[in-house]
């Protein structure tokens, strides 16, 4: 095996017993991303220097017989809108094409706590809105399974690059499944943490109450190490949650006998591929061959969370890209004449369609005279969805289901009618309505293309997350491979 | 509830966006298929359920109202699209 090949954890102890250097490693994923990148485009930009630096200075720490903590000079690559200070972050839009940041996000200033080598900036669909990556306004990223279909969006580069090798974990983010419907389209693990478990501070907003930031990793070891490092109560996010953060490679026994677990039967509709329904009846087989005990339910009110979404999640949008009018940072229309021409000029320049589509949409919902029949009911219904949750796990531990209807689409499939690639979000949207956390794993193949079983757990609860997951991943070998490239 | 082009151009005006003649033909069509899809949510009965805005039982969040130093003015400076004196220069307002 390559060593761009391996986890983090895996690494981490070749690292310690001195088998290789940081620089060594940082080296072969660079050499993956110079070898692979063309196909893939992955990635908006590459901060190779400053990552072999940064590795230099972790081989040095080691040499010296300094204790290293575990993802230490382990290179990863980070989603495009989370601020990372001196270099270009860009959202994949326009807009902020040639934005430097002054400052790193919160998550950032963890990594780098933990001597996180960073690599680069990974491609998405702008602002974070869309379900291909096909949205992002400089190039669509492949999916590594099968180049002519989508990795998934919006953090679409992320897991592509994981899933290709070109970078030993990522951090994406999720707002209405952006981290676990490509990371099941592109066989990774991806999770969303709960509502406020992780700082939202630096993260460029999309929709400021369904947002998080999550790990994307080749295993779940790896993502409960990630999580361990970025979790936590950050008094710079006023939505930060102040709980206690356990290590939650704890969880990771391999027992789950007696675990309840519910099956949604909401979440498996028409028009789900008969591949994918038949890779995630063998899931729940496999949960009650491990022990767990699986039982249908009910979340009566899931179809109305897609509803609910598209019009909570625009109208805060609209609301978190009021900001971009050309004065302090950002693209300008130079040519304008007064200042609301610029705000014009600026705006319709600067965003893509998708990005104007959601704010007319948002700002629509929000305007006097429709607040109330739109807004405020859908707000009504999130409460009726989060009810259908708290509900379901007072008798479970978790929930599983498909994570999409379907497989990785082919570009241009579903480009063309907004309202299909909304459909395409379905089994993960109610999550974020409701703040749970939850994860995609992969649990087979369709054609080659990876399909991912979506685990869900009560707030805080990602621990019995972790449980099922790691249990199912040990009985399975999806994890371990890889596409042809 | 279906829109017609001039609720689109009024809500244009509003989120500050200039729409070509063909985008608002287009939107218009695309947002009132989208908002069709959402009178589904007119089936439910919510008469009497509180309208949920955030899902953490969180309020108020404040810190101490103590004086900590700001971002230094190169900074906050460093990517304005046109700065003149240590200040962002925008066309004329009134």
């Amino acid at each position: 095996m390559k060593l761009h090949e391996f986890t983090a954890h895996e690494l981490h102890h070749k690292l310690v017993n001195k088998e290789v250097s940081a620089t060594e490693l940082t080296r072969s994923v660079l050499e993956r991303i110079r070898s692979v990148e063309e196909n893939i485009k992955a990635y908006v930009s590459l901060t190779s220097e400053q990552a072999l630096a940064k590795a230099a200075e972790v081989d040095q720490k080691i040499a010296a017989g300094e204790k290293i903590l575990p993802l230490a000079g382990i290179p990863a690559a980070i989603k495009d809108n989370m601020c990372t200070q001196g270099v270009r972050t860009t959202c994949s839009s326009k807009m902020l094409e040639n934005f430097v940041p002054p400052y790193d996000a919160t998550v950032i200033e963890k990594l780098n706590a933990h001597d996180m080598v960073m690599v680069g900036k990974l491609n998405m669909d702008e602002f974070a809105m869309g379900s291909s990556t096909e949205n992002s306004r400089f190039f669509p990223t492949r999916n590594p399974w099968n180049t002519d279909t989508v990795p998934g969006g919006s953090s679409g580069g992320a897991v592509a690059a994981v899933a290709a090798d070109e970078a030993v974990y990522a951090l994406g983010s999720d707002t209405g499944g952006s981290i676990r419907q490509p990371a099941a389209f592109c066989g990774v693990v991806g999770l969303k943490p709960t509502y406020g478990y992780v700082s939202r501070y630096g993260l460029i907003a999309f929709a400021s109450s369904l947002d998080q930031i999550g790990p994307v990793t080749k295993d779940v070891r790896d993502n409960a190490i990630i999580m361990n490092a970025i979790a936590g109560h950050d008094s710079k996010d006023s939505t930060s949650a102040n709980v206690k953060v356990p290590d939650f490679t704890s969880f990771l026994t391999g027992d789950i006998k007696g675990m309840k677990i519910g099956i949604p039967k909401e979440y498996f509709a028409e028009g789900m591929q008969p591949n994918v329904k038949a890779a995630i009846e063998n899931a729940i087989k496999t949960f009650t061959d491990l022990g767990a005990v699986c039982e249908e339910m009910s979340l009566p009110h899931t179809e109305y969370a897609l509803p609910a979404y598209y019009i909570i999640a625009p109208a805060e949008a609209s609301s978190n890209l009021a900001r971009y009018d050309g004065v302090r940072y950002g693209y300008r229309d130079v040519q304008a004449e007064d200042v609301v021409d610029m705000f014009k000029g600026t705006r319709s320049e600067g965003f893509g369609t998708e990005v104007k589509r959601r704010i007319m949409l948002g700002t629509y919902v929000l305007s006097s005279g429709y607040y109330d029949a739109y807004y405020l009911k859908a707000l009504k219904v999130r409460t009726l969805i989060k009810q259908d949750f708290d509900r379901a796990f007072e008798k479970y531990d978790v929930l599983i289901s498909p994570i999409s209807p379907t497989v990785a689409f082919r570009f241009g499939e579903k480009a063309g009618d907004p309202l299909s690639m909304y459909l395409s979000d379905v089994c993960t949207i109610p999550i974020n309505l409701a703040g749970i956390p939850a994860m995609s794993i992969p649990c087979g193949f369709s054609d080659g293309l990876p399909i991912g079983l979506q685990i869900m757990a009560k707030a805080f609860a990602e621990g019995e997350i972790y449980k099922a997951a790691y249990a199912f991943e040990q009985a399975t070998d999806y994890h371990r491979r890889k596409p042809n490239l | 509830m279906s829109i017609d082009k001039k609720v689109v151009e009024h809500v244009a005006l509003l989120a500050r966006l200039k729409l070509s003649e063909e985008e608002k033909e287009i939107y218009t069509e695309q947002l009132n298929s989208i908002l069709g899809y959402m009178d589904k949510l007119n089936k439910l009965d919510t008469s009497n359920i509180p309208p949920t805005a955030h899902v953490l039982p969180l309020k108020n969040v404040y810190r101490d109202d103590v004086v900590k130093p700001s971002m230094k003015r190169e900074k906050a400076l460093a990517n304005a699209p046109v700065e003149v004196d240590g200040q962002f220069k925008v066309p004329k307002i009134v």
